[in-house]
């Protein structure tokens, strides 16, 4: 049998064989993980919460393939990363966003954040997170605006009405209810209103095993913790940990955010370490800090650290070096 | 004992093993033979016969002097039509000894006598089975090919207690070792006892994947009187025959990286040896044949007890063709097995199965960045961070490479297999293991 009956041989290095789970599958997956809070911020805000986030996902599509346009790169858009990030900067926003905000948002998290560095895989922050800081601090009057659930075109409520959630006076109480605060019926971002909506989400991104349960663990529990111990108005351990976790964009950080897979270390020991670092930032920054929310800085931090992390943990290999302890 | 005791990492392969319940059939024979004098770990042999030399079935046409080396014999009787180099399955020319069949088999004159079935392994001298063993040309068949009579011999200071079998056969889609364990489960058990015997071990366990649970009962029948050896079921997890696996899950003792079994007491051996050297003991018959698994696009997939040396094409045509274009064929199996250039290779020891893949079966999903997903790492059956040493490799930082400890990669492929972007992790490990050792090399010349 000569070559030309058995056709041209393909030589490759093994395996032969591919578990077949692509990125642009786990990017499918985060798409269909936030669904639930998407759709929720729709019905808590309405149509304003559907534009903004189909702007951000619009605006952070064509960015990517504009840059690679312009670079005269193939279009890398079928990961689907391009999409998580603008659908995650927009759950980030504020219901009342100006139509602007989330396009020129999500313009940057692509742009600068990602594509700047090196596209997917190579980018040091969370390019949504990024882009929020960016955000808040070239325009903090427009990303602080936050409304109520079911008014949000009619009555923008200005900061000074409603104050941040982990103020000094606020933690005093009342505190809303955990009920109100699980099921949404709060102010807030589009995504980090409704604690139930995007637990939804993350149940499924666990059972899928797309994200490491190390990280909202070590997040949440830290910050549960020390939110515990110093977050109450009365001494030591009178703090509110529940009120801590469900408020504010814990969940949504923990679960979405910290659980970057580029922006995070690759080891479970260093996921260790980076969730509690996120957790105890957090309460820092919420309880001492000048920002009203801690999530953001918390989880960047922590992403700046990353390569410091895995530079340090590198675990020793099964049955340890030979001739060495 | 925890009999799913498992080691970390791993994967789960769809196992394929469509052809466990083919029967072995004898391959007709086959006109030509080609015998590389190289088909283990160690020395090449020297060749020990000439063009135009007739050489009987069992007689040695190969051997060498080094301690580590085994040497070769005809699987058929014929004439030597060359000593030539010739291309094997490793991937590697080698020179071998082209037999051109003759229309019948006669044995060698010169085999040894064999013992009978009823031998007792314990009323033989130790040495006397390590000699037989070296002479039947014994090495490694799952693949690995190492010497087995170097296995056997104890070492000042780590004499072994344990003989462990490997009958995990936990790549997918071969089944050669299946179907000798359910066929010749005898042979497996008396080349267990003397092994055991040859290396001075009290204890033997027979390792065996859940999914074939036929051959543990009827391996377990077999040694149900003897206090001394057990038929141990594992967990189905790939790559659980890996040496090292097997000895943590089996005995929870971990051989260290840069050691050998031999360091925590242990001999490992494949089923398919322990078989060969049942039968090289009690026939005094050398290694000339082999059970092989023929799957993917054939007519008939199945197993074959085929000469060794026989070419590829012949299996194929014994399979009844090929059933559409062929894009891959592997020698071994899918997760560890080798692409070869072209089908007219010749089966050699460690040929345990031959895959034939169409162009349908090969995923041509290009590669992407790495998006540092920690997969392969959770996948690494030796806890390593495959995809820092991918990027140390393709950088060409040797240095981070060992940092992050590339020696110790036994390159199962599991990270590969996992890895959503598609990255050549295990291959570029593959680059720096074969880069820092041609450096080392260097150094020392």
């Amino acid at each position: 049998m000569s070559k030309t009956e058995t056709g041209e041989l393909l030589v490759a290095s093994s395996p032969h064989l591919w578990a077949g789970v692509s990125t642009s599958h786990i990017m499918r997956d985060v798409l269909i993980s936030l669904a639930p809070a998407a759709l929720g911020a729709i019905w808590f805000f309405g149509w304003r919460a559907a534009l903004v986030i189909a702007l951000s996902m619009a605006s952070a599509a064509l960015t990517e393939w504009g840059c690679m346009r312009l670079m005269g790169k193939p279009s890398t858009l079928g990961d689907g990363s391009a999409l998580v990030t603008g659908l995650l900067l927009a759950l980030t926003l504020p219901p009342a966003s100006p139509v602007w905000l989330p396009v020129v948002g999500a313009a940057f998290a692509v742009a600068v954040v990602k594509v700047a560095f090196g596209g997917l895989g190579h980018n040091f922050v969370n390019p949504a997170l990024a882009a929020r800081a960016f955000l808040l601090a070239a325009f903090p009057a427009a990303m602080t605006t936050w409304t109520a659930p079911f008014d949000a075109v009619t009555t923008a409520t200005p900061l000074a009405v409603l104050p941040a959630p982990f103020a000094r006076e606020v933690l005093a109480g009342p505190l809303p209810s955990y009920r109100d605060l699980f099921l949404g019926t709060v102010g807030g971002s589009l995504g980090e209103t409704s604690a139930l909506l995007l637990l939804i989400g993350a149940a499924y991104l666990l059972v899928k095993r797309i994200i490491d349960w190390r990280i909202p663990v070590g997040f949440l529990g830290t910050l549960a913790v020390l939110s515990w111990i110093l977050g109450g108005t009365n001494g030591l351990f009178t703090g509110d940990p529940l009120y801590h976790v469900l408020a504010g964009g814990a969940i949504l950080g923990a679960f979405f955010m910290a659980t970057d897979y580029v922006t995070g270390p690759i080891t479970p020991k260093g996921r260790w370490i980076f969730a509690v670092g996120c957790g105890l930032i957090t309460v820092l920054i919420r309880l001492y800090g000048g920002y009203p929310e801690g999530v953001l800085f918390a989880i960047l931090l922590m992403n700046v650290v990353t390569p410091l992390i895995d530079r340090f943990i590198v675990p020793a290999p099964f049955g340890g070096v030979k001739g060495r302890a | 004992m925890d009999l799913w005791a498992r080691f970390r990492g791993g994967v789960h392969p769809d196992a394929r093993k469509t052809t466990a319940g083919c029967a072995t059939q004898p391959l007709p024979r086959p006109e030509r033979v080609v015998i590389p004098l190289r088909q283990h770990i160690g020395a090449p042999c020297q060749p020990l016969v000439k063009k135009g030399d007739a050489v009987a079935l069992g007689q040695p046409v190969g051997d060498a002097e080094a301690p580590v080396s085994a040497p070769v014999h005809a699987s058929v009787s014929g004439t030597v039509a060359a000593v030539e180099p010739w291309l094997t399955p490793g991937g590697r020319m080698e020179q071998a000894v082209v037999i051109e069949a003759a229309p019948e088999d006669q044995p060698w004159e010169g085999l040894p006598e064999g013992l009978g079935w009823t031998l007792d392994p314990e009323s033989l001298d130790p040495a006397h089975i390590r000699d037989r063993v070296r002479q039947a040309g014994l090495v490694g068949m799952g693949g690995a090919g190492f010497p087995a009579a170097v296995k056997l011999t104890p070492r000042p200071g780590s004499e072994p207690d344990v003989v462990i079998l490997n009958g995990a056969e936990c790549e997918p889609a071969i089944t050669s070792d299946h179907r000798l364990m359910l066929e010749h489960p005898e042979q497996v058990v008396l080349g267990l006892r003397l092994f055991m015997r040859a290396s001075g071990a009290k204890r033997g366990i027979i390792g065996i994947e859940a999914n074939k649970p036929d051959a543990a009962a009827k391996l377990s029948q077999l040694v149900a009187g003897d206090p001394a050896i057990s038929v141990e079921v594992l967990p189905v997890r790939y790559p659980q025959g890996a040496e090292k696996m097997l000895v943590w899950a089996l005995l929870r003792r971990a051989v260290p990286v840069g050691g050998i079994p031999l360091d925590v007491g242990v001999v490992v051996q494949n089923v398919a040896t322990a078989a060969a050297a049942a039968v090289a003991v009690a026939e005094g018959r050398p290694l000339t044949h082999r059970i092989v698994t023929v799957s993917g696009r054939v007519a008939s997939p199945g197993n074959w007890l085929v000469p060794l040396g026989t070419s590829f094409v012949d299996l194929v045509k014994a399979s009844g063709g090929l059933t559409g274009s062929l894009a891959r064929v592997i020698a071994g199996g899918p997760m560890m097995g080798v692409a070869q250039p072209d089908l007219d290779v010749p089966v050699i020891k460690t040929t345990g199965s031959v895959i034939l893949l169409g162009p349908e079966d090969l995923d041509e999903t290009p590669a992407g960045p790495c998006i540092r997903c920690g997969r392969c790492v959770e996948a690494c059956p030796m806890g390593l961070l495959p995809a820092q040493l991918c990027s140390a490799a393709l950088a060409s930082d040797w240095a981070a490479a060992e940092r992050f400890h590339v020696r110790a990669c036994m390159e199962c492929g599991s990270c590969s297999y996992v890895c959503p972007a598609r990255r050549p992790i295990v291959q570029s490990i593959r680059l720096a293991k074969s880069e820092l050792g041609r450096r080392a090399r260097a150094g020392r010349g």
